[in-house]
């Protein structure tokens, strides 16, 4: 099974395809810069003119648990890395572990997130749809808008991970096949990059979430 | 599959049919499973085809509304779901993908001397988003319709509309990352796939506008997307971004829309300059004239297109000193487009020029354009366009680029290219009459709008003054006659596919890669990979006719 690597009729050679693969996630990855940045834009636009609000949205914010996350995600990251070294090395059972690893903080990360803490939201009455919107007053505007922001981001920021818990299970289904090898890992550093893009936007998001704003 | 041999050859050249990538599967799912660039080109076809008639068929309907002052169809409301339908057909389900996704599908590899495009099952994947994007979007616009216009303007659109705009928004969403997942190919393949000797600048200036339009395909196309799905969610929650009773901002819809929508508008155009660009020096025998400044004007309307979205929010509101920012930033698009212009014409200059159909839709082409790129001049001035704005003027202008432009170049290509398509040739004569009615039909449809938007006809209005109506009378008489002109190669060209005669492998003797191996050619494109010594189109100069003549 060391002979899989992968060559379709339209490449030179098999280095040509995998180069290739990569530079098309680095475009998809632009692509992406664009869907979050309009986002965000959007965000701090709105932040701009009404700040108080925002700032009252930000303090119901569960800092520990995005704190706690952002740890957890970063750690994701640097495991996966080190998974990419070992199967460059040849080592394709501590790729198989290392992957394992990041798919529990991945979920761990999703179970804190959306198990957790969007629950204690719903019970804060902090939905911006929610008739009895905790915070009422002049503030409450600024304040809705805000969370308008935040389960927006954080639901398409989990899609992403959910995509990314998905293309883990694949790399290592693949792996426990055998078909990577120091001279074809080309799915194991593209799905990479996507996972540490995905990482990047959630280091984006959590100062806008839980600490701008949030010592006023 | 087809492992084309040296005997092989021999065979494709004889018979031109054989061994073709039209006979290489027969069944249902050799097409619909293909990863061939070539046959998912053809199901676009089919695809944008369809669509295009069902825009054409509501363009018809407001055109028939529109012959009486007090409007034929009896009701408001429908005549607002008409004109949605037609808007938001025609912009994403044809103007946005026609030619890259059919011809530049099909020519991409070609011309690059490839085998295919990089990710061809992400190629097919592109075709089932479509599909998929104008089934929900149809779905909506039959299951009772849309009726806010094909901007979907906030807060009408979020708050007020009574209509399908959460399903229809929907469905341009997914038809999204069609568009994306097809810039993305096109440029990784043209920094990929080039072959031996073919170094940019040997690259045909096809090539080029799709690459361009690939960078705003893959640019802004996300950026529509957050847009639609903050609409969708602010109309689902009834609370949201573009809500101002909670501090949000209606204003700032339009400029993310926009931001989209301003490039598109360039998305739809700019191949339409790389089909001009092929066919003008193939029908003049001579080398495009300043190769450089096409294909960089060509970029720099691509990078220039991101900048100007505010010329649409003149009288939004907006602040005096963006609108003048803006004014001037749209008149910077006018340089490069005239380069263009010029350039085509100092291509003809001398030429041996053939009137064949291709040409004359290139010819059309150019004259259309121009009135229509003038005309935006005038729209970009901020003093005229407050008079202008909301009126007949705008339609007319920018109909003028896009139907005038666009469609014309889309036929002039799928002309061209037609016997490299299919292996057959089409019927001059009648080609040659479509062409021409349709340069008619257009102008006796679109120049009365400018008249009477400069008189004060508004846009989108079911009822009218009756003193507009003998110009309206006019306009929808030639949308009768430009009706035909698109029925009639819909007729031949069908006809030709049964009936046509076969054409060899380069029935106009133009250069460039694609016309160098059979027609239709073999699934894998080239027998042997071909190697590039020279620039794209090294037609004799006239100095060396000179010396032979």
């Amino acid at each position: 099974m060391a002979s899989t690597v992968r060559q379709d009729f339209q490449y030179a050679s098999p280095t040509h395809q995998a180069e290739t693969a990569i530079a098309g996630m680095w475009l998809f990855l632009a692509t992406e810069v664009l869907f979050f940045g309009g986002l965000i834009l959007c965000w701090i636009y709105s932040r701009h003119f009404n700040a108080p609000g925002f700032d009252a949205g930000a303090r119901q914010t569960a800092l520990w648990i995005g704190t706690l996350n952002t740890a957890i995600l970063v750690t994701s990251s640097l495991v996966y890395a080190i998974g990419l070294a070992f199967v460059r090395a040849g080592d394709t059972r501590r790729l198989i572990q290392c992957c394992l690893l990041t798919l529990a903080l991945g979920i761990a990360f999703l179970g804190l997130k959306f198990g957790l803490e969007w629950r204690l939201d719903f019970a804060h009455h902090l939905f911006p749809a929610d008739p009895y919107f905790w915070i009422a007053g002049s503030l409450s505007g600024g304040a809705r808008l805000f969370f308008v922001f935040y389960f927006i981001s954080t639901a398409l920021h989990g899609l992403h991970m959910v995509i990314g818990v998905g293309l883990l299970l694949w790399i290592i289904r693949r792996a426990r096949r055998g078909e990577f090898s120091p001279l074809y890992h080309t799915p194991v550093q593209v799905v990479g990059l996507y996972w540490s893009f995905v990482d990047v936007v959630w280091i984006i998001l959590y100062p806008l979430i839980y600490l701008v704003g949030r010592g006023q | 599959m087809s492992a084309v041999t040296a005997d092989g050859t021999v065979a494709v050249e004889k018979s031109g049919i054989e061994g073709s990538y039209l006979t290489d599967g027969y069944t249902l799912r050799s097409w619909l499973l293909t990863t061939d660039h070539k046959r998912i080109a053809l199901l676009y076809l089919a695809a944008i085809t369809m669509f295009f008639f069902i825009g054409g068929f509501a363009a018809a309907l407001v055109r028939l509304n529109l012959i009486v002052p007090q409007g034929l169809l009896g009701s408001a409301e429908t005549y607002n779901r008409l004109f949605t339908m037609h808007g938001v057909v025609m912009v994403w389900f044809f103007l946005v993908p026609a030619v890259p996704v059919t011809l530049g599908n099909f020519l991409i590899p070609l011309m690059l001397g490839a085998r295919d495009l990089a990710f061809p099952r992400l190629n097919l994947l592109s075709w089932y988003l479509f599909m998929l994007g104008g089934a929900v979007t149809l779905w909506a616009l039959f299951a009772g319709g849309v009726d806010t216009g094909w901007t979907f303007y906030t807060p009408l659109s979020t708050m007020y509309s009574k209509s399908h705009v959460v399903l229809a928004a929907t469905g341009i969403f997914i038809s999204g990352f069609s568009s994306i997942a097809t810039g993305l190919n096109f440029i990784v393949s043209i920094h990929r796939l080039r072959a031996p000797g073919m170094t940019w600048y040997r690259m045909p200036v096809f090539l080029w506008s799709l690459y361009s339009l690939g960078v705003l395909m893959v640019l802004a196309t996300p950026v529509l997307a957050i847009t639609l799905l903050l609409l969708a969610l602010e109309r689902v929650f009834h609370i949201g971004v573009f809500d101002p009773a909670i501090g949000g901002d209606p204003l700032l819809f339009q400029h993310l829309f926009w931001f989209y929508s301003h490039p598109a508008v360039y998305i739809m155009i700019l191949p339409g300059f790389g089909v001009v660009s092929e066919i003008i020096p193939a029908f003049s025998r001579k080398r495009i004239f300043g190769y450089k400044f096409i294909v960089w004007a060509s970029v720099s309307i691509a990078v220039i297109s991101f900048f100007v979205w505010g010329h649409h929010m003149f009288v939004a509101g907006t602040s005096l000193y963006s609108a003048v920012l803006f004014s001037i930033l749209s008149y910077l698009v006018a340089v490069p487009s005239a380069i263009k212009v010029f350039n085509w014409l100092g291509t003809m200059h001398k030429g041996f020029i053939r009137f064949d159909a291709p040409m004359l839709y290139a010819l059309g082409f150019i004259g259309l354009f121009t009135i229509g790129g003038l005309t935006g001049l005038w729209v970009a001035a901020l003093a005229a366009d407050v008079h202008l704005t909301q009126t007949y003027f705008v339609v007319a202008h920018f109909h003028y680029i896009m139907v005038g432009g666009m469609v014309s170049a889309f036929f002039g290509g799928l002309h061209f290219w037609w016997p490299k398509i299919t292996g057959r040739l089409y019927p001059e004569m009648w080609a040659r009459v479509a062409a021409l009615v349709m340069f008619i039909g257009f102008n006796l449809t679109f120049f009365p709008q400018f008249i009477l938007g400069y008189l004060g006809m508004p846009r989108r209005y079911f009822s009218y003054a009756p003193e507009f109506q003998v110009l309206n009378v006019l306009s929808s008489a030639g949308a009768s006659i430009l009706a035909s002109a698109y029925l009639l190669p819909l007729g031949y060209l069908v006809w030709s596919l049964l009936y046509g005669e076969r054409a060899t492998g380069n029935p106009w003797g133009a250069t460039g890669l694609e016309w160098q191996t059979a027609s239709p050619p073999p699934t894998a494109n080239f027998v042997e990979t071909p190697v590039v010594t020279q620039g794209p189109y090294h037609y004799p100069t006239p100095e060396s006719m000179q010396l032979h003549g």
